[in-house]
C-alpha cells in the first residue's frame, strides 16, 4: 500500500505538486495521468525518495518514506523517466551492479539476472553496451533493473515511452502480473495505455488531482451523452434525418461523413440513459432503410482528459 | 497506523532482532560502498580520460626524476617529492572531475539516488573509487626507488613517507574535486574549479611577506605544502594528519550540502 497525504513540492516560485493526496492498495495498478508539466515525474520522485517534499506525507507499506528513505527505497523499484543507465556498461555487467547495490545475496544474483531476461526478453542482448542498445531494449533493461529485486512497491515513470507497438503490449503484459501482487504506481500521458493497465486512475493537473477512481466510472460520470453512428442507404437524407429526430428521447441527429453515393452517415445523440438501439432499428426496417452500420460510441477516456485538463 | 501500535511493533522489532541485525545491517551497507567503488574504478578504465591523465602525470614525473638522475647523477627522490604536490593539482581534479558532474548530466544520479544508499555512503563509494585510481598511478612511480636502489643503500623512511603524505594529499585534492564536480553539471567546469581551489591551497605559504606577522603562522599552516613536506621528511606528524583529515571533512561536508540542495 502506498498513501499520499497532502504532498506538496515547489521548485522556487513553482508548485510542482500541491496537496495531492491518494492511494493505492496492494494487488493495485494505479495510472497517474495528466498533462505535461503537471507533477506526474515529481510525484513518483517524491515517493521513490530523490526528492524530498516541502509537505505532506508519504507512507509505503508501514513505513514513512522521508524518515526511513533507506529502508523504503529497499522495497520499492523505480524506472526513472528518461531511464538513465550506464551506457558504457553491459547489460550483464550493469545487472551484477544492480542486483548487488540492492543487497542480492552474490549466489541469487545469477537466478535473479536469468529470471530478469526470461520476463524482460534480454536474452541476446547480455553481452551488448547499453549505450549501443536501441531505445526499446534500453527500456526493457531499465525494467529489468527495477523489478531485479522483486520489488513490493513498483514506480514506472513513462514505462512504454519510445517503445514499437509488439513491446508495448509484451511490456503491459508484465505490468498486469505484476500488478496481481504487487502494488504498481505508474504515469503515462497516453491514455490508451493507462485504459489498458490500470486498475485505478488518477488524473492530475497543475499539481492537483482532479480525478480518482475506475477508468470506466471516469468515462461514464464525466460525459452525460450517448452517440449512435449510424450508416444508412436507401432514404433520402432530410427525410431520414427528420424521422429520426421525432424519436423520443433523441436531443439531436446530424449527418457525418457519408461512405460512399448510397450509404449516408448520421449522428444520434441522447441522454446517457436512453438507449435507442431497439427503436432504430425497428424504425429503419418500417421505413425501407437499410441499416449498414450502427454503434454506439464509447466515451473515451481521452475526453475525460480534456474536459478535466483543460484550462 | 495510532503512536501506540507504532511503538508496540518497534518494541517487537527490537526484542526479536537484537544487535545482530543490527551488524548485518551495517555490513550490507559498507558491502554497498564497496560496491559501488568497484563499480566506479571499473568505470575509470572505460574512458579513455582516464588513461591519458595517467600518462601525463607519469610522463611528467618521471621526467622530473630522471632529469636528476641522468644530468646531475644524484640518486634520490627528492625532485618527485617537491614536483608532486602541482603535478597532483592537475591529476586529483581529472580523476574527481566525472564523478558527480557525469551522473547529473546524463540523469543516472536519479538512479543512484534511489537506491537504498546514503548520500555519505555513496561519496564514500566514489571518492574510495579515486583514492584507488590515484594508488594505481601513483604506485607505477614506486619503480622510481625501486630502481634507485639497485644502485646503493637508500633511506626508506623518508620514501615511505612521502608516498604516504601522497596519498593523503591526493585524498584531500580529490575530496576538493568531488565536491567541485557535485556544483556543475559540466565536468570541465568542475575540473577547473577543483584545480583553483588545490591551487590555492598550495599558494597560501607561497605569499607570506604580503601578510601581516600575526597572520604568518596561520598561513603558513593552511598552505598545503608545508604539511607534505614533513611526510617527506620521513616524520608522520598528528598535526599533518588532522590537517589533510580536516580539508577532507570539509569537503566532504560541502559537497554534501550542494547534493542536498538538488532534493
Amino acid at each position: 500500500m502506498i498513501r499520499i497525504e497532502d504532498l506538496s513540492k515547489n521548485f522556487g516560485q513553482v508548485k510542482a505538486v500541491d496537496t495531492l493526496s491518494f492511494e493505492v492498495s496492494h494487488g493495485e495498478i494505479l495510472g497517474l495521468l495528466g498533462p505535461n508539466g503537471a507533477g506526474k515525474t515529481t510525484t513518483l520522485r517524491l515517493i521513490a525518495g530523490f526528492l524530498r517534499p516541502d509537505a505532506g506525507r508519504i507512507q509505503v507499506g508501514e513505513m514513512d518514506a522521508v524518515e526511513e528513505t533507506e529502508q523504503v527505497r529497499e522495497k520499492i523499484g523505480y524506472l526513472p523517466e528518461y531511464n538513465p543507465l550506464y551506457h558504457d556498461f553491459l547489460v550483464y555487467d550493469y545487472l551484477q551492479y544492480i542486483a548487488g547495490m540492492r543487497g542480492i545475496a552474490p549466489l541469487m544474483r545469477e537466478a535473479r539476472i536469468r529470471e530478469m531476461v526470461e520476463v524482460c526478453g534480454l536474452s541476446s542482448l547480455m553481452d551488448k553496451k547499453i549505450g549501443e542498445l536501441s531505445k526499446g531494449n534500453r527500456q526493457r533493461v531499465g525494467l529489468a533493473q527495477a523489478m531485479i529485486h522483486d520489488p513490493e512497491f513498483l514506480i514506472l515513470d513513462e514505462p512504454t515511452a519510445g517503445l514499437d507497438p509488439n513491446q508495448i503490449s509484451e511490456i503491459r503484459n508484465i505490468i498486469r502480473r505484476l500488478g496481481e501482487h504487487k502494488t504498481v504506481i505508474l504515469s503515462s500521458h497516453i491514455l490508451s495505455e493507462v485504459e489498458a493497465t490500470c486498475s485505478r486512475v488518477v488524473i492530475i493537473h497543475q499539481g492537483r488531482v482532479v480525478a480518482d477512481g475506475d477508468p470506466r466510472e471516469l468515462q461514464h460520470g464525466a460525459v452525460n451523452e450517448s452517440r449512435l453512428h449510424l450508416k444508412i442507404a436507401k432514404g433520402k437524407s432530410d427525410q431520414v434525418l427528420d424521422t429520426l429526430k421525432k424519436l423520443p428521447g433523441v436531443t439531436q441527429v446530424e449527418t457525418t461523413q457519408d461512405e460512399s453515393a448510397e450509404i449516408k452517415g448520421y449522428l444520434v445523440r441522447s441522454p446517457r440513459e436512453n438507449d435507442l438501439r431497439p427503436e432504430i432499428f425497428q424504425l429503419s426496417n418500417k421505413s425501407g432503410w437499410v441499416l449498414y452500420e450502427m454503434h454506439r460510441e464509447v466515451v473515451s477516456l481521452e475526453e475525460v482528459f480534456r474536459k478535466l485538463t483543460a484550462n | 497506523m495510532s503512536l501506540k501500535t507504532k511503538i508496540a511493533t518497534l518494541q517487537e522489532r527490537t526484542a526479536s532482532a537484537p544487535a545482530a541485525l543490527e551488524v548485518a545491517n551495517i555490513i550490507k551497507s559498507w558491502k554497498r560502498v564497496a560496491i559501488l567503488a568497484k563499480k566506479e574504478l571499473y568505470s575509470y578504465f572505460f574512458s579513455p580520460i582516464a588513461y591519458v591523465v595517467m600518462v601525463i602525470y607519469l610522463v611528467f614525473a618521471g621526467y622530473f626524476f630522471f632529469s636528476r638522475f641522468f644530468l646531475f647523477g644524484q640518486i634520490e627522490l627528492r625532485t618527485y617529492f617537491v614536483t608532486a604536490p602541482l603535478l597532483l593539482m592537475f591529476l586529483a581534479p581529472a580523476i574527481t572531475m566525472r564523478l558527480l558532474s557525469e551522473e547529473i548530466n546524463t540523469g543516472s544520479y536519479e538512479m543512484l539516488m534511489t537506491l537504498p544508499l546514503t548520500q555519505t555512503q555513496m561519496l564514500l563509494g566514489k571518492l574510495l573509487a579515486a583514492l584507488a585510481f590515484l594508488a594505481i598511478t601513483i604506485g607505477v612511480t614506486l619503480s622510481y626507488p625501486l630502481t634507485l636502489s639497485t644502485f646503493g643503500p637508500m633511506d626508506w623512511g623518508p620514501i615511505i613517507g612521502g608516498y604516504l603524505g601522497l596519498l593523503a594529499l591526493g585524498g584531500a585534492y580529490l575530496s576538493i574535486g568531488l565536491f567541485t564536480s557535485a556544483l556543475t553539471r559540466n565536468q570541465i567546469v568542475a575540473f577547473i574549479l577543483g584545480f583553483a581551489i588545490c591551487f590555492m591551497l598550495f599558494l597560501v605559504d607561497k605569499m607570506l611577506m604580503f601578510i601581516p606577522g600575526f597572520l604568518v603562522g596561520i598561513f603558513e599552516y593552511l598552505g598545503v605544502e608545508y604539511h607534505f613536506q614533513n611526510f617527506t621528511r620521513g616524520v608522520i606528524d598528528t598535526k599533518d594528519l588532522i590537517y589533510f583529515g580536516s580539508i577532507i571533512t570539509v569537503a566532504f561536508a560541502g559537497t554534501r550540502i550542494v547534493l542536498e540542495r538538488r532534493k
